[in-house]
């Protein structure tokens, strides 16, 4: 092969890999994009002039910062209740023997593997059945996002806990501490990575949820929700924002993560 | 200081209550005890409900949901389904697995370059992949929508290129649905397989060469196999939730495109015949998970489940 080609080939890969990585931020670019757009009627997406005021007036849509709030309220409620019920499951799977692990692994298992509509539809289904298909709401969507997101922290923490060098504990049992401290002061800190990364993963699944919640929102409009409902009409500005900000958010707390763990790393 | 004495009292306190190790069948019931509440909920709220919808799914259609259904064991509701909606099983499925193969041939070099060519820029390259999907689902698939529109720049390049006749449109088409569909599942795709494509041991591939494989022979016969797990978990990762998804098709296509997630969300939102509804979900189901296990099987790579 002469020289040239040689490069070439050495870097075809590297420009493939640059090429998809383009097509997986084409929209989120367009999201930044249309947030300054300046439309002149609501049905037009192209841009047609720069301004600050969707960011400004972000609230300006009717409902859209409500939902926004619902969202954010059951995203936080649905963490904290999958990242508690969870972690305990993983521990229990990682450091306990039992009967019935088989069975519990694949209970645990089956919602990740579950289309998304199939879970929906039979929670639906069960509440209907239950006469509370007219009472849906805030309850009903909690209860579904802790139950979805449920299996994701277990699987995550349990990657972590199983990662987990026990000599560490030993070491600190055969310093004469109690299970109790060497659990707080060693296992805890440890396996905490693992859980906020669980807890992540909980909320972004929460929040962005939107066929599950769907199913069974009854009148509660949640952000996924506010945005469909918009679609139909016309999409204002303002989504975008939100869109923007969530990206920059998301963007923000990876970077910042990632750069704490590299340094304690490095320490 | 304090740290210290209180580990100190602590492990004097230790020592003094726990003389010998805790006896196991407290251990066991402590395990029980910490899985107990994640069972439950999972029980409840997973594991009924399926059970709910496969009762649904044998109701008698001629009930509503005002004046409640009769439990009629109409198993008759399964060849009304599969004969109504075959289209829309057969499209999810096809487009399902086309986004797939097409997720394949874009993840794999993705990953292969941030497992082995990218140096030190591998850490911003992973949170490049990842970070465009904390932007909604919704607002990103309706950005497709925007780029993909009949007046876009996407379509007017593509006619003056000639690729797209001038009368031809993106949007509203399978080819957008599809491309949504890739789009929004790519990244399951990227990451499993990134993950055990930084696991091969690169001397193996070398030892490949010196025994005068060409790259391509070593790629096909070391590197290739060896990622396999990542290839399969991806392919699930993606698989499974393209063919229920509807948002695609809802906000990509036109009523053409339905999939089988549009017909159930119809059926149980709008129409309100909750049997039919239900049965359409149990096939898709069962039909997932018979492709599943065959697959798994089929690829050697039972220990994923």
């Amino acid at each position: 092969m002469t020289r040239v080609g040689r490069w070439a080939a050495d870097h075809a890969v590297l420009f493939v890999a640059g090429l998809v990585l383009l097509y997986m931020f084409l929209p989120v670019s367009f999201v930044v994009l249309m947030s300054f757009n300046d439309p002149v009627s609501r049905l037009s997406y192209e841009f047609q002039g720069f301004t600050w005021d969707n960011w400004r007036n972000m609230c300006a849509p009717a409902g859209l910062c409500s939902s926004l709030l619902t969202s954010i309220q059951i995203g936080l409620a649905a963490t904290l209740g999958a990242t508690v019920l969870g972690t305990l499951a993983a521990f229990a799977l990682v450091r306990h023997r039992f009967r019935g692990r088989k069975a519990t692994s694949v209970l645990i298992f089956l919602p990740m593997a579950t289309p998304e509509v199939v879970m929906g539809s039979s929670l639906l289904a069960l509440f209907a059945a239950g006469g509370l298909a007219g009472r849906l709401g805030f309850w009903s969507i909690l209860i579904a996002h802790i139950m979805f997101c449920l299996s994701f922290v277990v699987v995550t923490v349990k990657a972590r806990l199983a990662g987990l060098d026990s000599t560490l504990e030993q070491a600190s049992m055969d310093l004469y501490a109690s299970e109790w401290t060497t659990f707080w002061r060693v296992t805890m800190p440890l396996v905490f990575p693992g859980i906020m990364a669980a807890a992540m993963l909980s909320f972004s699944l929460s929040f962005d949820d939107f066929i599950i919640t769907n199913f069974n929102h009854g009148n509660t409009i949640t952000f996924p929700m506010f945005v469909w409902g918009a679609a139909q009409r016309g999409i204002p500005p303002q989504v975008n924002v939100v869109g923007s900000l969530m990206f920059l958010t998301a963007l923000l707390l990876v970077l910042v993560s990632t750069g704490i763990g590299r340094r304690k790393q490095a320490a | 200081m304090s740290a210290v004495v209180g580990g100190l009292t602590d492990a004097a306190r230790g020592t003094a209550t726990t003389p010998t190790p805790t006896p196991i069948s407290r251990r066991k019931l402590t395990g029980y005890f910490l899985l107990l509440p994640a069972l439950a909920w999972l029980a409840i709220f997973f594991a009924v409900p399926s059970v709910q919808l496969m009762a649904t799914s044998l109701y008698d259609r001629s009930g509503s949901l005002e004046y409640g259904y009769e439990m009629t064991f109409a198993v008759g509701n399964y060849p009304a389904a599969w004969t109504a909606y075959a289209t829309q099983f057969g499209r999810s499925f096809m487009y399902a697995g086309i986004a797939t193969v097409l997720a394949i041939f874009l993840a794999y070099p993705l990953a292969y370059a941030i497992a082995f060519r990218a140096g030190r820029f591998k850490h911003l390259m992973l949170v490049l992949v990842i970070a465009p999907f904390f932007t909604s689902f919704l607002v990103r698939t309706l950005a497709w929508n925007s780029i993909l529109a009949d007046n876009g720049f996407v379509v007017g390049s593509l006619k003056t290129i000639g690729i797209l006749p001038e009368d031809g449109r993106l949007l509203a088409s399978s080819v957008a649905v599809v491309a949504g569909l890739t789009y929004n599942f790519l990244p399951f795709m990227v990451l499993p397989l990134y993950a055990s494509l930084e696991k091969i041991d690169l001397r193996l591939v070398e030892a490949a060469r010196d025994l005068y494989a060409n790259g391509f022979t070593a790629f096909r016969k070391v590197t290739l196999p060896l990622s396999l797990p990542g290839l399969v978990a991806g392919t699930l990762l993606t698989f499974i939730p393209a063919s229920g998804d509807y948002i695609n098709s809802q906000l990509l296509g036109t009523p053409k495109q339905a999939m089988i997630g549009n017909v159930i969300d119809r059926n149980f939102l709008v129409i309100l015949d909750y049997p039919m509804a239900a049965a359409c979900s149990v096939t898709l189901m069962v039909a997932i998970v018979t492709m599943v296990l065959f697959y798994v099987r089929r690829s050697g790579a039972e220990e994923l489940l």
